[in-house]
């Protein structure tokens, strides 16, 4: 491989002095620009080694002469947005509901704090607007289960329901049909029962045996129902929030609007678990969640 | 004698030599500073090695490519501390091989998704997210519900993580089975897996889990282990 720097007579430039096959590649040397900037990146390079966390020593590194710690800068960043925030937050917390809700500007500050943290916490259980799904409440008028007063609603959020924090609400529902305390034709009668009066379907079920008409089995539907089940529900189906028994008598129902679903929830219930929230949300967010869902239109 | 470019190139022992003293360089820069890791882990109490049932599900996950999605990861910026909670320690993922760090957020971060809903909701979720969360573009795992989980490599699984430095103890190995199969059972007593591994969550399975019971174990811990309520910022300050 002979080596013969040239110069190309086309473009001025040397040739690397390389010639494969009788081809030349000509040096073109680096734009100077290029260079340059090169050269002043190795330079920022080292004065960002000076200043900023770099060099790893046996124990502990180099921390820099600023001083810079991403931890401690975000810990910064949240300490300072927080004391923003507590000039209305702090009244949140402190205020009673009553006095809150007679504050416009605590109004507003508490139902734009609510619905963000409601879009990330609640939402996806709940859906949009409070809307409920099937075997997820939703938080409107009638559909309450542990109540819909501002006070029962943070009491929930706080500690969730069944959720394992020592003051969570709990209740269960007995599984009637599972432990044998209702035969299956009975569930089927208390069904019927609850599905025509309750939740106002004209037809009440079908006929099951040893009750031949739809008319007999809503009759026995009724004695079973109030033998078994008034007691949380009521005699009239209208609920009761101490237990969390829901309101049957609504057009809103946990468990959707099927006949099946009475028979399934009175044959071995599902008992629904909601998170407390206590580890997650600060009291005064939850305070303003709670108004937030109050708002949704079923606050009571 | 002038070591110069042309005399470099035509003797390719010294070509061999500095090319790999160049190399060195590189890799001392960059492998060193992993042997003093050790010093970058937090002391915080409470992260304790996954629980098997736990474990199996991270294989899940894994083998799965939910991070392909969401991240483990709540990095040291005010919205994600205001979105998730706590930034991430180290601490938190050193019994992950491996971490599941990233800011790939397509979904999501996950790093403190455990608590933060139902098992309910969880199962249905993965089922069929879009049931409960109608703008979502996760994928249904609903087959996850019908695969019989695959036991018979659970010891061997946990010996790997042994290897690569993870405290299983004898004793976790011979009891492996049985927490597992505890921990898919509410009806189950949960005082031995409850000594062992601290907050485990109890899917509700009947002892013979599915890889969608071991997937929501896993993900029901996420983010639990540390109380950082007790952990205070110098503690974490590095």
């Amino acid at each position: 491989m002979p080596t013969k720097i040239e110069k190309d007579a086309v473009t001025g430039t040397d040739t690397t002095g390389h010639e494969w096959d009788g081809i030349k590649e000509l040096n073109t040397p680096l734009p100077k620009w290029w260079v340059y900037v090169w050269l002043a990146c190795i330079v920022w390079a080292f004065g960002y080694m000076l200043l900023y966390p770099s060099v790893p020593y046996g124990v502990g590194y180099f921390h820099g002469l600023l001083g810079y710690s991403s931890r401690a800068e975000v810990t910064h960043e949240v300490a300072e947005v927080d004391a923003r925030r507590d000039i209305y937050m702090k009244k949140i917390a402190a205020e009673p509901f009553a006095a809150i809700l007679k504050n416009p500007q605590l109004m507003q500050v508490a139902e734009t704090a609510g619905a963000i943290t409601f879009a990330e916490n609640c939402q996806p259980c709940h859906g949009q607007g409070g809307s409920g799904r099937i075997g997820y409440p939703a938080l409107a008028a009638g559909a309450w289960i542990w109540g819909g007063t501002l006070d029962a609603i943070r009491q929930t959020i706080t500690h969730g329901i069944r959720s394992g924090d020592a003051a969570a609400r709990d209740s269960q529902m007995p599984p009637f049909g599972k432990s044998g305390m209702l035969q299956p034709a009975q569930i089927e009668q208390v069904a019927s029962f609850v599905w025509s009066k309750f939740y106002g379907h004209a037809t009440p079920g079908h006929a099951t045996p040893g009750h031949a008409t739809p008319g007999q089995n809503v009759t026995a539907g009724a004695k079973l129902f109030a033998a078994n089940c008034a007691v949380c529900h009521g005699a009239n189906g209208e609920g009761n929030p101490a237990f969390g028994a829901p309101r049957l008598a609504s057009h809103v129902h946990l468990y959707g609007d099927l006949r099946a679903a009475i028979v399934r929830q009175v044959t071995d219930p599902r008992l629904g678990v909601m998170p407390n929230w206590n580890g997650r949300l600060d009291p005064a967010t939850i305070k303003a969640v709670a108004i937030y869902v109050h708002s949704l239109g079923g606050g009571e | 004698m002038r070591i110069s470019h042309a005399f470099i190139e035509r003797n390719s022992i010294v070509l061999l030599v500095l090319a790999l003293l160049t190399v060195a360089i590189g890799g001392i820069v960059e492998i060193v500073p992993l042997f003093t890791i050790e010093t970058t882990v937090e002391h915080v109490k409470g992260v304790r090695p996954y629980s098997p049932l736990e474990l199996r599900g991270r294989d899940i996950y894994i083998r799965e490519g939910c991070y392909l999605c969401h991240s483990q990861q709540i990095r040291t910026l005010r919205d994600e501390v205001a979105r998730y909670g706590h930034y991430s320690l180290a601490a938190e993922s050193m019994y992950d091989h491996p971490f599941q760090w990233g800011s790939k957020r397509i979904g999501p971060d996950l790093a403190r998704v455990g608590g933060k809903y139902s098992d309910a909701w969880m199962y249905a979720h993965l089922e069929h997210p879009r049931r409960l969360v109608p703008e979502s573009l996760m994928p249904n795992y609903a087959f996850l519900a019908d695969a019989p989980l695959e036991r018979r490599d659970l010891l061997a699984r946990m010996r790997t993580n042994i290897d690569v430095g993870v405290p299983y103890t004898a004793s976790d190995l011979a009891q492996a089975e049985a927490d597992l199969r505890a921990q898919d059972d509410p009806g189950a007593d949960h005082a031995a897996l409850e000594q062992r591994y601290h907050g485990a969550h109890v899917v509700p399975g009947n002892g013979h889990p599915t890889e969608l019971d071991a997937l929501v174990a896993y993900l029901q811990v996420l983010g639990t282990m540390v109380h950082f309520s007790d952990v205070t910022t110098e503690q974490v300050q590095q």
